[in-house]
């Protein structure tokens, strides 16, 4: 198999791809297709089951007092009664948790969105618009997905002080509005999602270019943009290098407030896993809600955030 | 699409002719700018927020290396390659870029195999696909920083729950923040609990599309699960894994959230035991206040990466053409036979023709 940079996923993962392999699996009813023996479903559940379990055992300690978890090292399966009164500590501590996650939202919906937009726009315009040095600029985007931007903080921290952002949410989001990934993945999905015929009536009917991204390409766009946009909630939710750099300990989002909580309380165990608990069930919620598309998402060749 | 194509403004319309000269709308003019330019219109955030937040900060930082550069009092001298000799001669540079690569070998190689075994399970036919692949995920949406905060913890030294655990099997507790080595292991287990589920379901979407007929023939040559896992699986989703050890390699040499969560100072450890470079960096930058010195170790993890990038390449082409070779030679040999054949069977009609003989240098193989 020849192996060219990027759409080696595509290749052997696309979606054309999986639904080759389906109908070929439907077809046949041989050897290959027999269900798997129990074997494989213990290991998996066993897995799952080691996967899952720093997830309850955060949850066991933010639910027991210090004393508790001074004594079981190997916490009780069974939660204490403690969990509310450790959560209302957590809020009286003097670390804005409430305000972290208030922030941690406000930066995660607005990536997302203009993620989102951004990235369907230029998509848009690479796989649908004609224009001199299309393909080297698309080559340009995808080359840049390798570069670690991250290396640059130094520069940018002296850029965003200089511009007076630092503690300010808009460093944090400003950097992120558009992702090389992002452009890529909507180039991918509408190059074979919105055909060409709906472009040109659009036009005909007079529309403006912008109009016909806007009542054409955009509607065309949007199973892959809801899955751009939940890989981009989550990558968000979670970032914490830059924002710990950027933000100081005055304006956090949930993952440096994670980590003021650790570094003022770190004899408190139980406050600092309610405060954990706390910043987890977003994104648990997001995961019952979603996990399906999350997994479609990854398997149609989502890259690592 | 852009038919519409207006005469030159201000040609002046011809004497003989009658009809009023027709009047190019000003929403004409606008259309065609619109078809021109929208393109490039469009696609101008990604490369301005690029050139600003990615090019620029890159560059600048080698000439924020080159200054001597303090968080507070920001630009001083020039200094030349000082801060590069300065961090170079640095015990704890040296350590944190071993550490590093410790814990991205524990984390990468160990992950990458159990992915494997993984995805080859969930790639069977299991009643409850949607269970079992949404299961394996689970981890993917905790926060590296709650992570580091749930596992330091279950590693604690004296008796955490690891040791513990240990305990009852005999084994003696081990200083998970003691000692350096049982730290990366650590950590890297961080980086293997959120991870491997994620690679797992990007290796069975290769798995996926491999040709069941393959695993049918094998089965009926006789080849058992595991022979098949070796022989036809492994080496059909080899590009995808290449992609998977890409993508950690450039994530791996830069990892952060977990070392700077593992203790509540952040700084890898007493005796720096799982300082990683970029712990290093923010160190130096923000606890040190020396943003040169911080700029300068940024350069050198950036070659780094890029050293590790072209080395990844060159395997992979290494590989890559050395299977090309071996199916082009044994194509080569293929060719080779045939025109021999082809040329027997024309000499022999030749000859049967009795046609002195040509010389068949124009053999064409088909």
């Amino acid at each position: 198999m020849s192996a060219p940079s990027v759409p080696v996923i595509a290749q052997t993962a696309g979606k054309g791809a999986a639904r080759a392999a389906q109908r070929r699996r439907n077809k046949t009813n041989g050897g290959a297709d027999r269900r798997p023996g129990w074997v494989t479903y213990v290991v998996l559940g066993v897995f799952i089951l080691i996967s899952a379990y720093p997830l309850y055992f955060t949850f066991l300690l933010s639910s027991s007092t210090s004393a508790e978890v001074a004594q079981n090292p190997v916490p009780s399966l069974i939660p204490g009664g403690e969990f509310l009164t450790n959560l209302q500590r957590v809020f009286d501590a003097d670390i804005d948790l409430v305000r972290a996650t208030g922030n941690s939202l406000i930066v995660a919906v607005i990536t997302s969105l203009s993620v989102v937009f951004f990235s369907t726009l230029a998509g848009y315009s690479f796989s649908k618009l004609r224009f001199r040095g299309r393909g080297p600029l698309l080559v340009f985007v995808i080359a840049t997905m390798a570069v670690p931007t991250q290396l640059g903080v130094v520069p940018l921290y002296i850029v965003m002080r200089e511009l007076g952002l630092t503690g300010n949410l808009l460093a944090v989001i400003l950097p992120a509005m558009v992702t090389a990934f992002g452009v890529f993945w909507m180039t991918q999905y509408l190059d074979s999602a919105l055909p060409y015929e709906l472009i040109e009536a659009a036009r005909v009917d007079g529309a403006s270019m912008f109009r016909t991204f806007w009542s054409v390409a955009l509607p065309a766009a949007r199973p892959a943009a809801a899955m751009l946009a939940l890989f981009t909630f989550i990558t968000s939710w979670t970032n914490f290098f830059w924002p710990s750099i950027v933000l100081g300990t005055q304006n956090p989002t949930l993952p440096v407030a994670l980590k003021l909580l650790q570094a003022g309380f770190f004899q408190d165990l139980p406050l600092i896993m309610a405060g954990v608990v706390l910043s987890i069930i977003p994104l648990l919620l997001l995961f019952v809600v979603a996990g399906r598309q999350l997994v479609a998402g990854i398997m149609a060749g989502a890259v690592k955030g | 699409m852009a038919t519409q194509t207006a005469p030159p403004r201000g040609a002046a319309p011809r004497s003989d002719d009658d009809r009023a000269p027709r009047k190019i709308g000003f929403g004409q003019t606008l259309g065609r700018w619109d078809v021109k330019v929208s393109p490039y219109l469009y696609i101008s955030p990604f490369f301005l927020l690029f050139a600003v937040v990615g090019l620029f900060p890159l560059l600048y930082t080698g000439w924020v290396s080159l200054h001597e550069w303090s968080l507070i009092g920001g630009q001083g001298e020039f200094v030349g390659f000082d801060n590069f000799t300065f961090v170079l001669g640095q015990t704890f540079f040296w350590k944190a870029l071993r550490n590093t690569l410790s814990i991205f070998l524990l984390s990468t190689v160990p992950q990458v195999i159990v992915a494997l075994v993984i995805a080859a399970m969930l790639d069977a036919n299991l009643r409850a696909k949607t269970f079992w692949r949404m299961g394996v995920l689970l981890p993917y949406v905790v926060a590296p920083v709650a992570v580091g905060l749930v596992f330091s913890q279950m590693f604690a030294d004296g008796s955490g729950m690891i040791n513990s655990l240990l305990g009852t099997i005999g084994i003696d507790p081990v200083g998970w923040h003691k000692d350096a080595f049982a730290s990366h292991v650590a950590i890297s287990t961080m980086v293997n609990f959120r991870w491997t589920g994620y690679n797992a379901l990007i290796l069975l979407a290769a798995m996926q599309a491999i040709p069941r007929d393959m695993y049918e023939a094998a089965t009926l040559d006789g080849a058992t699960r595991i022979r098949q896992f070796f022989s036809i699986t492994v080496p059909m989703v080899r590009p995808t894994m290449i992609f998977v050890i890409l993508t950690s390699t450039i994530g791996g040499l830069q990892i952060f959230d977990e070392p700077r969560m593992y203790d509540a100072t952040g700084l890898g450890g007493s005796n720096g035991q799982w300082k990683t470079v970029t712990l290093y960096l923010y160190e130096l930058g923000w606890n040190k206040q020396q943003l040169g010195r911080a700029a300068a170790v940024a350069w050198l993890l950036f070659l780094i990466i890029i050293v590790f990038a072209l080395v990844n390449n060159w395997l992979t082409r290494r590989i890559s053409s050395a299977d090309d070779m071996s199916r082009s030679a044994k194509a080569a040999r293929r060719e080779t036979r045939r025109r021999s054949r082809d040329l027997a069977r024309r000499v022999k009609q030749t000859s049967d023709a009795a046609v002195p003989a040509a010389a068949p240098i124009e053999v064409d193989p088909r």
